[in-house]
């Protein structure tokens, strides 16, 4: 395995601008992460916290109205930021994939499955309808569809969700890419499903060498699927880093309020905690930290300057005044700590 | 499946918003020439220079004044029996204002209140009412139209009365919709539970909510119904000569179309679609204005 | 399938039955339906003998049952003036107003639907404006009127093309162009609206996520699924093509239906009225009830409805 990571987005942006131009929206802004061949990074945060938009940032695939304002997208050495719509379509589906959230809306009710599944390959491999057919059969065997053989013919809206999203997963892996990206795969499953699925994208992980991007707000995902995380917060990242040791001893307060949020069987707390407040509106962004006004820990500084990202330990940063370098910092965090 | 929103007002929704016929989006050109039709439909008498209906055949099939054989006493030249075209589309306004408001009012008001009654009591009386809508929907407008005035024989009275027969369900169809979802409103619920009658909470409650849609859709159809009528009137089933109809002009026109005499057509047409256009941008406009809600009509 | 095209059936069957009631009660109820079902002229004592034909002098519902009972065999009187079944008739000058509907559907369709898809892909730009005005236009100016301006340029002052009659292709061009205008701007409407709403789907967005080129994203999985409203409506706009062209047909004396009604209304025969109107009606439910089906063709997912 190479040291170059396999991803790598430096001081990323992309902003909305409305057609007057007199609204931004800062849906991304200066994002830096790294993601390794084989690995698996999990990007977590509310909604609107620029999760999905990040993702269609690194496909290059923002509506009109959004631009990318500045920052690199390096993929395997390549900076995705300069590359032509033509060259760019040819990245997408063949070595960046992307699996969406809604499977049944994410497949056109026309076309038959066998039709959809064998379509990057038709387009990105020349192969012919006869051929593209065949390996769609492999490939729905390969997620572990039953009865390949039929169900290459038939209509999406003849399958069940769970076989929708791993007909899904199946198109995203047809060209054998380097990176796939699933936008909260399991969002529309029942639970029961959702573990099977789980477990089938980390065998075709292993199987194919692939490195994977989970965009979810589930924790518990997180938790048994990926090594890396980011946690994002209104556009930015707040907190990134091994995902045992944010779990252990979360660097920013934010982080810390969503992991405090999950209920555990061994709690024997009266109320749940939710994080007071609500997400701030993107297109008027508080001056300095953008946690600032629901952080329990804010102080006079996050009100006025946005903090950078800092590094907390190795391979770990946190963007909070907390984290400055400075004794105090962690007896803060201790101090105002009432949460277990 | 049956589409009922009158297409040109959905098509006139599809202008952006800035055009050159609105200020600070109000449709201020429409207006003005819709405000200025109705001020020559009340004013005919006095604007128009000859009487309409009597002509001279001596003076026949006169060009307009800037035309060779043209003259000012005629400034939009002279029909196939010597009557002057100017004092003619004038008095014409006159019979598309009145023809089309009160259709328009005559098919609203029994749409509305057919609306009312099926959307609010429901059960077979929504039934019957909406069976009855679909099968006057089966029959194009023209053709049902048509079909009527073969039947009373054609007057001006009858003409809307006929107009305001075959469309008032597309006023049921929408004032309906509008009704069955007003009926989970918090208002109603308290009115029905305070004990009001039906027919209380109807005319009370009910009808002043659906006041707004009734008036977009009026402005809506105002259009429509008045294409239809000079299409009746080209026929010969419309208001009857010698009243001065705008179609009735353009089935007169055209007998000397054939040697050029252009301006028995071209100019009734335009009439119509100044009026048509006009009506369908303001029924837009209050469209958007009176409830964005009514997005869908 | 079957159970659907049953249940549609069904319904078509019931709007026939109150279609015929309404034409029906219409005639009779209003005015003296004498003076309708007899020819002008006619002495009083034959009048009273059509009012004992006709069975006017019989209950309402009688006289239902034997207009019913005629139907039923195709039987829609006789005209006056031609003194011929008015159902001989219609079927006489019904390919005339098919080959003018047809050829005005297919120049509707070739106008209206590229236009249309030109207009939703390049949303706000020039072709989605020229297409706006062009809709608004298209439907706000009388179809005669249209008709009659294309008479003076093409027949009054180019002379290229002969302004009525029947019998050559060029006797067709203009009437079926005055008859397409109108619907080629509804479709093109239709298909701009129904495209930009299948391009802003799921799948769509999944089709570019898969690196199709844009021509495959927009020519196979936009473009179907797009289609089918606009195909339903051009369904049942032939048939509506084909009743609403009694203007054109009548400013260009083009020898079909609408033709026929107008001559109806004009010599004040009315058999052919009832019956063009009878018929028109018919065929509109009739062919609402066959593109529902066709829809269940395409549409896969209908078929499988239970």
């Amino acid at each position: 395995m190479s040291s170059q990571p396999l991803l790598s987005l430096e001081h990323l942006s992309a902003h909305y601008v409305s057609q007057q131009g007199a609204r931004v929206v800062r849906a991304v802004d200066d994002v830096t992460l790294s993601l390794n061949a084989g690995g698996t990074l999990g990007i977590v945060g509310e909604s609107g916290s620029g999760k999905t938009t990040l993702a269609l940032t690194i496909m290059r695939l923002l509506p009109p109205a959004a631009r990318i304002v500045s920052g690199r997208m390096m993929f395997e050495g390549e900076n995705l930021v300069d590359k032509s719509d033509t060259e760019m379509r040819r990245v997408r589906g063949k070595r960046i994939a992307m699996i969406l959230q809604d499977p049944m809306a994410s497949l056109n009710p026309l076309f038959s499955i066998g039709n959809q599944v064998g379509e990057p390959l038709r387009v990105h491999e020349g192969a012919s309808r006869a051929g593209a057919w065949q390996r769609a059969v492999a490939l729905l065997k390969s997620v572990r569809i039953a009865s390949p053989e039929t169900r290459v013919s038939q209509f999406p809206h003849e399958m069940s969700g769970g076989m929708r999203q791993r007909i899904v997963g199946a198109i995203g892996i047809s060209c054998e890419p380097r990176l796939l990206i699933a936008d909260e795969p399991t969002t529309s499953l029942d639970l029961t499903i959702q573990a099977q699925y789980l477990d089938l994208l980390r065998d075709l992980q292993r199987e194919h060498g692939l490195a994977l991007i989970f965009i979810t707000h589930n924790l518990g995902i997180v938790a048994k699927m990926c090594d890396q995380l980011a946690v994002m917060y209104a556009g930015r990242v707040v907190e990134q880093g091994p995902v045992s040791r944010i779990f252990s001893t979360p660097a920013h307060p934010y982080t810390r309020a969503l992991l405090g949020s999950i209920p555990r069987m061994t709690d024997n707390r009266e109320h749940l905690t939710a994080i007071e407040g609500q997400p701030p509106d993107l297109s008027a962004l508080p001056p300095g930290c953008s946690f600032a006004p629901r952080c329990p820990m804010a102080f006079a500084r996050c009100q006025v300057e946005t903090p950078p990202e800092f590094a907390v330990d190795e391979g770990r940063t946190a963007r909070c005044w907390l984290a400055a370098p400075g004794a105090d910092a962690k007896a803060e965090m201790m101090k105002t700590s009432n949460v277990a | 499946m049956t589409i009922t929103t009158p297409p040109i007002a959905a098509a006139a929704a599809e202008l952006p918003p800035a055009a050159f016929w609105r200020l600070k989006g109000f449709p201020l050109i429409p207006v003005l020439i819709l405000l200025f039709i109705a001020f020559v439909a009340v004013f005919a008498d006095v604007l128009a220079p000859y009487d309409p209906q009597v002509g001279s055949l001596a003076r026949r099939f006169r060009p307009p004044a800037w035309q060779d054989g043209g003259s000012m006493a005629y400034l939009l030249g002279t029909d196939h029996v010597g009557r002057d075209v100017l004092s003619r589309l004038i008095f014409g306004a006159r019979v598309s204002m009145i023809v089309g408001i009160t259709a328009v009012l005559v098919a609203g008001g029994i749409g509305t209140l057919l609306g009312i009654v099926s959307g609010y009591l429901g059960g077979w009386a929504d039934q019957v009412v909406m069976r009855i809508t679909d099968t006057w929907l089966a029959l194009p407008a023209l053709t049902f139209a048509i079909f009527l005035a073969a039947i009373v024989g054609p007057s001006e009275f009858n003409i809307i009365l006929i107009l305001g027969l075959v469309y008032w369900t597309r006023y049921a169809r929408v004032i309906r919709g509008e009704v069955l979802s007003l009926k989970q409103r918090e208002f109603v619920r308290l009115a029905i539970v305070a004990g009001c009658s039906s027919r209380v909470i109807m005319w009370r409650h009910i009808l002043p909510n659906v006041i707004n849609s009734a008036v977009v859709l009026a402005t809506l159809m105002l259009g429509v119904v008045i294409v239809t009528e000079a299409s009746l009137s080209f026929l010969g089933v419309g208001v009857p000569p010698p009243k001065p109809a705008w179609g009735l002009m353009m089935a007169d026109g055209k007998k000397g179309l054939m040697v050029g005499y252009w301006w028995l057509t071209v100019l009734p047409g335009i009439c119509i679609m100044l009026m048509v256009l006009s009506a369908n941008l303001l029924g837009d406009w209050l469209r958007v204005k009176l409830d964005p809600q009514l997005r869908q009509l | 399938m079957k159970q659907y095209i049953v249940r549609r059936a069904g319904y078509s069957l019931l709007s026939l039955f109150l279609l015929s009631l309404v034409i029906f009660l219409f005639v009779r109820v209003t005015g003296d339906p004498v003076s309708l079902l007899v020819e002008p002229g006619a002495s009083p004592e034959d009048i009273e003998n059509m009012r004992r034909q006709f069975g006017l002098d019989r209950p309402l519902w009688e006289q239902y049952w034997h207009f019913m009972a005629s139907l039923a065999v195709g039987d829609l009187g006789q005209s006056f003036y031609y003194r011929t079944p008015v159902f001989e008739l219609y079927f006489q000058r019904l390919p005339n107003s098919l080959l003018l509907a047809a050829v005005a559907m297919s120049l509707s369709l070739l106008i209206g639907i590229p236009s249309g898809i030109l207009a939703a892909v390049r949303v706000d730009g020039f072709w989605d404006s020229a297409g706006k005005i062009f809709a608004l236009l298209g439907l706000s100016l009388p179809s005669f009127w249209v008709g009659l301006v294309l008479i003076l340029f093409f027949s009054v002052y180019l002379g290229w093309l002969p302004s009525s009659g029947s019998g050559s292709t060029l006797h067709l061009l203009m009437p079926a162009f005055t008859l397409g205008w109108y619907f080629a701007a509804a479709h093109m409407r239709l298909t701009r609206s129904s495209m930009l709403e299948v391009l802003g789907s799921e799948y769509i967005k999944l089709a570019r996520l898969k690196g199709l080129p844009e021509a495959l994203v927009i020519g196979k999985h936009a473009l179907k699924n797009a289609l089918i409203p606009v195909i339903t409506l051009a369904g049942i706009n032939l048939v509506v093509m084909i009743n609403v062209a009694v203007v054109v047909e009548t400013v260009f004396a083009w020898p079909g239906i609408g033709r026929l009604l107008y001559e109806g209304i004009t010599f004040r025969d009315f058999p052919i009225v009832q019956g063009v109107v009878v018929i028109g009606g018919a065929m509109i439910v009739l062919v609402n009830l066959l593109v529902d089906i066709l829809y269940a063709l395409i549409d896969p997912r209908i078929r499988l409805e239970s």
